[in-house]
């Protein structure tokens, strides 16, 4: 018979190791169906650091796959941690897009060097706005925020296949459905010539570097943890928990919408209606892993670009199918919760027959 | 009085019925029970004493095959007397066995009624049909033989609490339980319906039932056990037959040296510090309702608010600490009205709130011990500037408030929920008292605290009525209130009725609501 006990002081060294064992499991794992493809399983991991790690590009290439990741992990994690379960970031995301090309393609009359940081307040602004109807949802009529966020995606994916049919198609794009190109004063610069990665990665590494600060050390940190951990005892406190859910619900917001203005800022130019391959759900991996810390974020959101990046030139190096990055992503996640209930509760097996 | 002495007229069939030797458990590195060794006779009532935390529980626990002991057996009797060894870790034979339990806080479905909540679980889980009469006829014989009357067709969820705690021993003695363990049974109850229930248990053991009661409250051990068995530091420390203690032996026993006295002299009250003028309160359980409260608490004075629980207290709680809005009524501290009450508005105005729950209310546990004592003055620039935190000052204050108000366990730095429920009580009245609050709310504040605790918490509010604080006291210990308060009011049914008088009988039938 098995038996499950809460521990009744979960360890630290859990809270490290977990997500880096886990990290390393998802991996050992993938080699079984890299074996039924019928590859060495050595050399096609090798050939996946050599596509993260092998030159200047290949690293460049995981930086800028890690930069949205960053954004929308962070976005995740702060809202996690409040427990506000933000599922909305790839709608967020669209938003805090489409108003960067909104004010930054020319189709508003703005330019000149204000330009930049328009489009990234405005963005910002979009996607905090995207959030506040799912929190006040809950906090007025307690609607669970996972269903509200989670089904507001789809309402902005049609908005936004309506937008770049509408008003925000470009007049020159041939009736393709994108918007017109971010002008050259509107473009996040890139941080290295030819390569692809872009000033995003530094705005989003410098909102972590905040986001872990404020959260330690500031008053808005200790009531949103607070909040987070137990609700009652806070409100008993006399912290405002709405005031504090609706600020968390803001900056969370943001943030997704910062993925998206970097993307297309920084790296697009223009705005698709496939702009974003699921950042938004990938970055609630990406916060899971790090275990909901700043910090953890960019280190997570590195590991993830590297698998996703490494799994494509495998692919085009050894012929196997490129799915395997998504295999080893969800495959680590799951490894998180299963490692985060292991180290919450110990199993114990008990002796003799059930009676 | 409606305390009798019981007489120990029922010893003619001595037998044991349940024998546990050299019960040991460990968790971690914390020795919850060393080499326990009980024995109980047939139609006897044992009372287990001890402090929080001697082990009592675990000990139970064990009894009932929900811990695996390390060492040590359980032996039950058969219907003819014969012992046999429990299979131990299995709650499922203790269940068979005859062994029954009713807990502090009851397992009943609210929704359904009694009937089927007493024959729940046992009966087939995939069957199609139920055998109700049968059922029925059963538990009407346990009601005819053990005058344990609680209405059988209405949901649960409309019974009052004593009637409730009836349906579980009820429960338990339809699964044919020999053997009735209750844990902290009369915590709940008015001395009236303590009395009753004595009586019930009684009524049973003439039937050959055997009972363990938990208890910690030495008046009605002395009054309704037949033999005391004492646990401290999971050891069991004494064992005596009830006619040959008293109270002063067993609470040494208890605590392992004598209790503090807490001393308290007369006073005169001063003037009103808060004012409470026709509160209602539209809660959503009668236990939140208030129906057009007066109240006024005096400086130097502690109001003691007694009361069946779910009467109204936690109501009148969430008012004074600004968790509820009152739908009409006016509250004034010091003269001042607080418009707008909110639990911030609260705690400026001077008032210091101890909650009745306090892992749920009191502290984050995930948070710091030193974060949990500045949790309430997060806007005093001591604590921060420009919305950063000063976490010297937070960690100096800290280790000043742990030391003042001995708070001990693993360190201000360390999460709060590791601390004991001594410590964390110590950390909230730290939190309350260091800013010498006009008026303090102590909603249940000795619950779950061993002798010493709650004798500190005492000592402090007495402390502070003494420096010219109103304290307004909630409890559920009749005697606490009776010990501590200047005046005591009576609260029944969202209304409050002043008591005028310090007799425990009258109060009772005043909590019970019926005319003096």
């Amino acid at each position: 018979m098995i038996r499950i006990e809460p521990r009744e002081n979960p360890s630290r060294v859990f809270a490290v190791g977990i997500p880096i064992l886990s990290a390393v499991i998802s991996l050992a794992f993938a080699a079984i169906p890299l074996l039924a493809a019928g590859a060495n399983p050595i050399t096609a991991y090798g050939e996946m650091i050599k596509g993260v790690f092998g030159s200047v590009f290949a690293v460049s290439e995981m930086l800028t796959r890690a930069t949205p990741l960053i954004f929308t992990g962070l976005a995740a994690a702060l809202a996690f941690r409040a427990k506000l379960w933000n599922i909305g970031a790839e709608g967020q995301l669209y938003l805090g897009a489409i108003a960067a090309v909104a004010i930054g393609s020319g189709v508003l009359d703005i330019s000149g060097i204000l330009l930049l940081p328009l489009i990234i307040v405005l963005g910002a602004a979009a996607g905090a706005a995207g959030m506040m109807a799912p929190t006040y949802l809950k906090v007025r009529f307690g609607a669970d925020e996972v269903v509200t966020t989670l089904l507001l995606n789809f309402i902005i994916l049609i908005f936004l296949q309506m937008m770049l049919e509408g008003p925000l198609q470009d007049p020159m794009g041939l009736g393709w459905p994108q918007s017109a190109p971010v002008l050259d004063q509107g473009v996040l610069p890139p941080l290295m010539d030819r390569m692809r990665v872009h000033s995003g990665l530094i705005l989003a590494l410098v909102l972590a570097a905040i986001a872990q600060f404020m959260l330690a050390r500031s008053v808005w940190g200790f009531k949103l943890r607070a909040v987070g951990e137990n609700a009652a005892a806070a409100r008993h406190a006399g912290i405002n928990v709405r005031r504090s859910l609706f600020g968390v619900a803001a900056i969370s917001g943001a943030l997704a919408g910062l993925a998206g203005v970097s993307e297309v800022a920084g790296l697009k130019g223009y705005l698709t209606a496939d702009l974003s391959p699921g950042f938004g759900y990938t970055g609630i991996v990406v916060a899971m892993l790090a275990g909901l810390s700043p910090v953890g974020v960019v280190i997570a959101a590195l590991f993830i670009a590297s698998v996703f990046v490494g799994a494509d030139s495998m692919s085009r190096a050894m012929g196997v199918s490129s799915f395997l990055a998504d295999l080893v992503v969800s495959m680590s996640l799951l490894c998180v919760l299963v490692g985060g209930f292991l180290a919450k509760y110990r199993i114990l097996r008990t002796k003799g027959a059930t009676a | 009085m409606g305390w009798r002495q019981r007489q120990p007229d029922h010893f003619m069939t001595q037998s044991t019925a349940l024998r546990l030797t050299g019960l040991s458990k460990r968790f971690g590195s914390v020795v919850a029970n060393d080499d326990v060794s009980l024995t109980l006779e047939k139609g006897e009532v044992l009372a287990l004493l001890g402090e929080n935390g001697a082990g009592k529980t675990t000990l139970m626990n064990m009894l009932f095959g929900h811990y695996l002991p390390e060492a040590g057996t359980v032996e039950v009797a058969d219907e003819s007397g014969t012992l046999h060894a429990l299979p131990l870790g299995h709650p499922q034979a203790a269940l068979a066995a005859g062994v029954g339990m009713v807990h502090q806080h009851f397992a009943l479905a609210e929704n359904i009624n009694a009937l089927d909540n007493i024959t729940l679980g046992s009966e087939p889980l995939h069957g199609f049909r139920r055998n109700r009469n049968s059922a029925k006829a059963k538990i009407d014989g346990i009601i005819e033989r053990s005058g344990l009357n609680a209405p059988l067709n209405v949901p649960v969820g409309r019974l009052s609490v004593g009637e409730r705690q009836r349906v579980e021993i009820l429960k338990a003695l339809y699964r044919d339980a020999r053997i009735l363990v209750l844990d902290e049974p009369t915590a709940v109850l008015t001395p009236q319906e303590a009395d009753t229930l004595f009586d019930n248990i009684k009524a049973m053991t003439k039937d050959g039932l055997s009972v363990i009661f938990i208890s910690h409250k030495l008046r009605e051990v002395l009054a309704f056990s037949d033999r005391i068995a004492v646990l401290r530091h999971g050891k069991k420390v004494g064992e005596m037959a009830t006619a040959d203690a008293d109270e002063k032996v067993i609470a040494r026993m208890m605590v392992g040296a004598d209790t503090p006295k807490v001393a308290r002299t007369e006073m005169a009250p001063g003037a009103p510090v808060l004012k409470l003028s026709s509160i209602s309160v539209e809660g959503r359980a009668k236990r939140d309702t208030l129906k057009g409260v007066n109240l006024t608490v005096n400086a130097h004075e502690i109001l003691g608010i007694a009361g069946i629980s779910g009467n109204g207290q936690s109501g009148l709680a969430s008012v004074i600490s600004g968790l509820a809005q009152p739908s009409a009524g006016t509250i004034t501290v010091d003269d001042q009205d607080i418009p707008k009450p909110s639990p911030g508005a609260m705690v400026k105005a001077g008032i210091g709130r101890i909650p009745e729950d306090r892992h749920h209310e009191g502290i984050v546990g995930a948070m710091s011990v030193a974060e949990n004592m500045v949790i309430e003055r997060l806007d005093d620039p001591a604590i921060q500037s420009r919305g950063l935190l000063k976490r010297d000052a937070i960690q100096a204050n800290a280790e000043k408030l742990a030391k003042a108000y001995d708070v001990r366990g693993p360190g201000v730095i360390a999460a709060s929920r590791l601390l004991s429920g001594g410590n964390i009580q110590k950390l909230i009245l730290a939190r309350v008292f260091e800013r010498s609050p006009r008026l303090i709310l102590a909603n249940q504040p000795t619950r779950g605290l061993d002798m010493g605790a709650a004798a500190e918490v005492g000592r402090r509010l007495l402390e502070a009525r003494e420096r010219g604080a109103g304290v307004v006291l909630i409890s559920e210990d009749l005697d606490e209130i009776l010990g501590l308060a200047d005046r005591i009011v009576v609260i029944r049914d969202g209304n409050i009725v002043e008591a005028a008088t310090h007799d425990r009988e009258q109060i009772g039938l005043m909590m019970a609501g019926e005319p003096t």
